[in-house]
């Protein structure tokens, strides 16, 4: 009998120990990543943005410069670069200029899923549009069914790369609205940056929760999603066009 | 006349086998660059994502179901003149399929992982649809071959003839609906799309099958009777025709759509290189002139020319670059009613110039299936031969 008690001491002390052990580590991996690789992205979330374009300023491009630093991208201008925001100027037929930013819209039902071979393009459970870099074989028909051209091509070989943002050569890729940032609850690079140059074009928040700022704003004021005739649901809306 | 082939001279073989294993090789050295460097050593960029090597896979893919009409044509339909030409016309199928799947995948950004596409299936995508179909194409072909050239399996080629037959037509239609589900673009997004694709492989597999079997024959001592070539530059003058009906259904419905008419102005008029490539590659060069001479007073009797079969490639090849490239270099239209611009092109024509690697890397892919079907003739008797009563030594006898 007294074999049994120590036998279950043994297996509780060891359980207490295991936990001591383990406990700074994911605690630590908390603060690091936020949400474990392991657990999916929360279901009944959509991230989305609302951009206001009367206060995006035409000339001004600190979201893309934001985006290019904190993803790794090299900010160039040729047609081979990676862009995954770029400003799009608008004239009108009276001659007034306006300007927005074009990312990827993180589409409700996204052309790039339906097309991926090989499914390395895919939606998360909160909205967000990625692409499996690991199974992404860079056919590019995701390119040819994007209706916003959001997606890049890695054209060639990649240096100085972000830890959290792996890029590839042969792959696609586009914005992911800052998923490392959103997965340890802080917004995306383009709309801080888009805040820290005064202007606060860029709102960025959960779009299925009527509390929040972004809904708030879009029940209040009539915003647009571009190639609506397409139904794709996009999760950036325009406010202003 | 003769009608049993004899081999290719020897030296003739292997000085034909060195030039297409060059070509073959060039292509790979390409492929490799292209893998080293990055797709930025080659025209194609982030506005036109599909360049010359996907016109070069194109046309060998679709021209591959094609060219197995004139086996279809024997086996399904019953017309035993062109039985004889059926082995030759399942070996070009596999051949230009393999060159145009070649192409295909080594223009990936990541060749490397063509497993992946081999195990990882999104069944939305009509690519994915198109692996299946691509592979099951082989197997059919393959065993329609082996049904076609085992006597004792005669008896099964009439339905493996009807099954390679629907498979084809189902190929072919996956391989117009990779551009007919394209929502995003004007060029594409339309059913029309998946007619048009199969009177282009009927036209261009037969154009293909024509040009081949002139040469291979020539190379064999065969000659084909005239009444026979004649009836088949007929049948390709009638497939042209198709192609162009469903050609100008295309865009009489793009013109009819108010959305669509700068696009249409774009292709067909003002697009620099393209409305060039369009009415004189295409229209004139590869569909007009072959009509004349295939039904010039005076064709039928002279079995048809070279010439037919080799512009309705030319006029192919024209067609494709108008279609794929020209029309990724149309912009995107997102905010009708706005000029627009932007750093990435937006409201602008796309530039596009192909570059040597993608033409190499096309080439080679055409290099394969030449080396594929020469290998073939040459090793296995895909061409007609001697019946068995016949003795082998009578096959030059038969002039």
């Amino acid at each position: 009998m007294s074999v049994d008690l120590d036998r279950r001491k043994f297996l509780w002390d060891s359980a207490a120990l295991a936990g001591i052990a383990l406990a700074p580590g994911i605690t630590l991996y908390d603060l690091a990543q936020g949400r474990a690789p392991e657990i999916p992205a929360p279901k009944g979330v959509r991230w989305g943005l609302l951009v206001d374009m009367n206060r995006c300023e035409p000339g001004c491009d600190a979201c893309v410069t934001a985006c290019d630093s904190e993803n790794g991208l090299p900010g160039g201008k040729r047609p081979t670069d990676a862009q995954w925001i770029r400003k799009i100027e608008l004239k009108d037929v009276r001659g007034r200029v306006r300007s927005l930013p074009m990312m990827c819209q993180h589409c409700a039902h996204p052309p790039c899923v339906d097309v991926c071979p090989t499914g390395a393009s895919f939606k998360r459970a909160d909205g967000i549009v990625l692409v499996d870099r690991h199974t992404c074989i860079g056919c590019r028909y995701c390119m040819m069914a994007c209706p916003y051209g959001a997606r890049s091509f890695v054209h060639e070989p990649v240096t100085d790369q972000k830890p959290e943002v792996p890029r590839g050569k042969g792959c696609v890729e586009s914005c992911t609205l800052c998923v490392h940032r959103i997965d340890r609850d802080r917004i995306p690079a383009c709309v801080e940056a888009c805040a820290t140059a005064g202007h606060k074009a860029l709102l960025f928040g959960d779009l299925s929760d009527p509390q929040s700022e972004i809904s708030q704003r879009i029940a209040a004021v009539a915003t647009t999603q571009v190639r609506a005739d397409l139904r794709l649901d996009p999760g950036v809306r325009y406010a202003g066009l | 006349m003769k009608t049993e082939a004899t081999p290719i001279p020897s030296r003739r073989f292997w000085a034909l086998l060195a030039g297409g294993a060059l070509i073959v090789l060039a292509g790979l050295v390409a492929a490799r660059f292209m893998e080293e460097h990055g797709h930025v050593v080659t025209g194609m960029n982030n506005q036109i994502v599909w360049g010359t090597p996907h016109v070069f896979a194109i046309f060998l893919i679709v021209a591959a179901s094609g060219v197995l009409n004139v086996a279809s044509v024997g086996s399904v339909f019953g017309e035993t003149a062109y039985k004889p030409q059926a082995p030759l016309s399942g070996l070009l199928c596999l051949a230009l399929l393999a060159g145009g799947l070649t192409v295909l995948m080594l223009d990936l950004g990541r060749p490397e992982r063509v497993i992946v596409a081999a195990t990882h299936y999104n069944f939305t995508s009509v690519f994915a649809w198109n692996m299946f179909l691509y592979s099951g194409m082989a197997a059919i072909v393959a065993v329609y071959l082996w049904t076609l050239m085992e006597r004792r399996m005669g008896r099964w080629s009439r339905a493996a003839g009807i099954a390679a037959f629907s498979w084809r037509i189902i190929l072919t239609s996956g391989t117009g609906s990779i551009f007919a589900f394209l929502v995003a673009r004007q060029a594409y997004g339309t059913a029309v799309l998946v007619p048009l694709f199969l009177a282009m492989s009927f036209a261009w597999g037969l154009a293909a099958f024509l040009v081949a079997q002139r040469v291979l024959y020539r190379w064999s001592g065969l000659e084909l009777p005239a009444e026979i070539r004649a009836r088949m530059h007929n049948l390709l003058g009638l497939f042209v025709v198709a192609m162009l009906f469903f050609v100008l259904i295309y865009h009489l419905t793009n013109a009819y759509f108010a959305k669509q008419l700068p696009f249409e102005r774009f292709i067909l008029r003002d697009g620099g290189v393209y409305p060039h490539l369009f009415w004189w590659g295409y229209v004139v060069a590869g569909s007009l002139v072959p009509l004349v001479l295939i039904w010039r007073p005076g064709a039928a009797r002279a079995g048809g020319t070279l010439a037919a079969p080799l512009l309705v490639i030319v006029g192919a090849f024209a067609l494709l670059y108008v279609f794929i490239i020209g029309g990724q270099a149309f912009p995107l239209d997102l905010f009708p009613g706005y000029a627009t611009t932007s750093r990435f092109g937006d409201g602008q024509v796309r530039a596009y110039a192909p570059s040597l690697p993608e033409i190499a890397l096309g080439l080679g892919g055409v290099g394969i299936a030449f080396l594929i079907t020469l290998v073939g003739v040459r090793a296995l008797d895909f061409l007609p031969q001697a019946s068995p009563a016949a003795p082998r030594g009578a096959a030059g006898g038969a002039d």
